[in-house]
Formats: C-alpha cells, sequence, structure tokens
C-alpha cells in the first residue's frame, strides 16, 4: 500500500468533517433526529414518512452548492473531474447507485446514520455495518483493478 | 416552523461539510477504498472529526434527558439484513464512489454521475422498502 500523500488533505478533511458532525449535533438537539441520509430519503418516498423535518433537512442539503459551489474551487482540495458520458460508465454508476439505496436501507442506514451517528452514540451494530461496508468497498475497488488489469476506476 | 428551520440549517451544514471536505468528489472516495493502489487517507479524518463532534452532541443530549432525544439506540440485534444490506451498500460505493449524502449534494449541482447514481439509488431505496414492508406483514 502507497499512501498518496499528494492527493492527502488533512485540514480540509477535519474542517469539513467538522462541519458534518456539527449538523449532526443540530439536528439532534434541535429535532431529536438522527441524520442518517438513506434513512431521510427513504423516509421521503413513502406517504407517513414526509415529515416537516425531513423535507427541511433535504432541502438545505441541496441547497448547500449553491452556497458553497461558486468557492468551491478554491475551497474544496480537489477538483472535480467530469467524465464523458458513455454506456458503460453509466450502467456502472445505476448499477452502483441501486446497490447504494438496495443495501443502506436494508442495513438501516449508511456513511452518516451508521458511521457518524451510530459510532458517536458507540452502537455495536453501526460498528459492525461500518467495517462490513468499507471492507466491502476496499474489496470492490481491489478486484476491479485486478479484473481491468491494474487500472483504477 | 422553529425545528423545520433547525433540521434546514443542519442540512446545509451537512452538505457544506461534504463539499469542503470533497467527499462530493467521487475520485477523492475511490481514492480511499483504493488500498492495493494509491492509498488517500482523507476519508478516515473527515470520520474522525465527524464522529468527535456528533459524540458531543449525543453527550449534550444525554445530559438534557431530553425525551425527544433518542440517545439510547433501541437495542437491536446484529441481524442477516444489517450485514446482507452493508456488503450490499459497500459494493455500490466501490462502483460509484457515492454514498447517499454527496450524491443528493453532488446532483444538485447536477454533476451528471451523481445523478445516474441518485436515478439507480432511488428504485434502491424503495425496491429495499417493499422488501421491509413484506417482512413486517408476515411477522406481524
Amino acid at each position: 500500500m502507497d499512501i498518496a500523500w499528494s492527493l492527502f488533505t488533512p485540514w480540509h478533511s477535519l474542517a469539513g468533517g467538522a462541519l458534518i458532525g456539527l449538523a449532526a449535533s443540530l439536528l439532534l438537539l434541535g429535532n431529536g433526529q438522527i441524520a442518517g441520509i438513506s434513512g431521510i430519503l427513504g423516509n421521503l418516498l413513502t406517504r407517513e414518512g414526509r415529515a416537516p423535518w425531513r423535507l427541511a433537512f433535504l432541502a438545505g442539503m441541496v441547497l448547500s452548492p449553491l452556497l458553497l459551489w461558486p468557492v468551491m474551487v478554491e475551497v474544496a482540495p480537489a477538483t472535480v473531474q467530469t467524465p464523458d458520458i458513455d454506456t458503460q460508465t453509466v450502467a456502472r454508476l445505476l448499477v452502483g447507485g441501486f446497490l447504494v439505496g438496495l443495501g443502506t436501507r436494508l442495513a438501516n442506514g449508511c456513511t452518516s446514520g451508521h458511521g457518524v451517528c451510530g459510532l458517536a452514540r458507540f452502537s455495536l451494530r453501526s460498528l459492525v455495518a461500518v467495517i462490513t461496508f468499507m471492507g466491502a468497498g476496499f474489496v470492490t475497488v481491489a478486484l476491479w483493478r485486478l479484473i481491468n488489469g491494474g487500472v483504477a476506476l | 416552523m422553529k425545528s423545520a428551520f433547525t433540521a434546514m440549517l443542519a442540512g446545509l451544514l451537512f452538505g457544506s461539510g461534504l463539499i469542503v471536505s470533497g467527499m462530493v468528489n467521487p475520485a477523492k472516495v475511490l481514492g480511499f477504498l483504493d488500498l492495493t493502489g494509491q492509498w488517500d487517507p482523507s476519508l478516515a479524518l473527515v470520520m474522525v472529526s465527524a464522529i468527535v463532534l456528533s459524540w458531543v452532541g449525543v453527550k449534550v443530549a444525554a445530559r438534557r434527558s431530553d425525551p425527544a432525544c433518542p440517545v439510547d439506540p433501541s437495542v437491536k440485534p446484529i441481524d442477516k439484513p444489517l450485514v446482507l444490506g452493508s456488503i450490499m451498500f459497500g459494493i455500490g460505493w466501490g462502483l460509484s464512489g457515492f454514498c447517499p449524502g454527496p450524491a443528493v449534494v453532488a446532483a444538485s449541482d447536477w454533476y451528471w454521475p451523481a445523478l445516474a447514481v441518485m436515478a439507480g439509488l432511488l428504485p434502491g431505496l424503495a425496491v429495499a422498502g417493499v422488501f421491509q414492508a413484506r417482512e413486517r406483514n408476515s411477522a406481524g
């Protein structure tokens, strides 16, 4: 394993993570709710889950690029590359997205609900979820490299 | 009204954190998952500071002993849906470089790969919802 020091952005990571943790605390203290994005999205898809706080949280997320994207180039550590649209890439993203949606809802949480909020509460279920999805992610990327002759995604 | 305001502010902060940390960039996330290539540890640090600040929130909520705050997670067992679902999520995460939060934020900026991910993610959530409802009905 080689650490890519040129790509590593410790200060941006810590600052961004702090904002995420602050947001989770605000939602917990202000609304008594867990900032789990898969849960919020999944519930908004159902009639009984369409609570105002969920819509408001989602609206805030949707507006965040408007607020920050103009300064994105200076703020964000890495310039976002836009890949060309081709069938293989679109298929990979659609299948990947479907698995993310299906899996996070079956597991009742994703990187935010289990990874941030769950671990902050020392939930054993969340720890198992995080180890499992990170492990699966590591294996998937490694296999992709292997299958494609060492080429990354 | 007040609660909708705090929730919206929380969403705004959450999205901003994902942008500032670079987690809206799938290349950055895949760089973390790429253990056999050039490994970028950034995502781990995002998790560390996010967990520390959420833990502070959990502590404050516990001290207030506000019944509205679900500080104690209902003790649910580690079951098959948790593990199988997490495996599926991990595979999808590794294929796309997106988990739900960054997908929402990047799609809001019309970043096409995130829009493609959302086009798969929303049906995925809906299908899982149907599974769960069927399970509940057969159990109860």
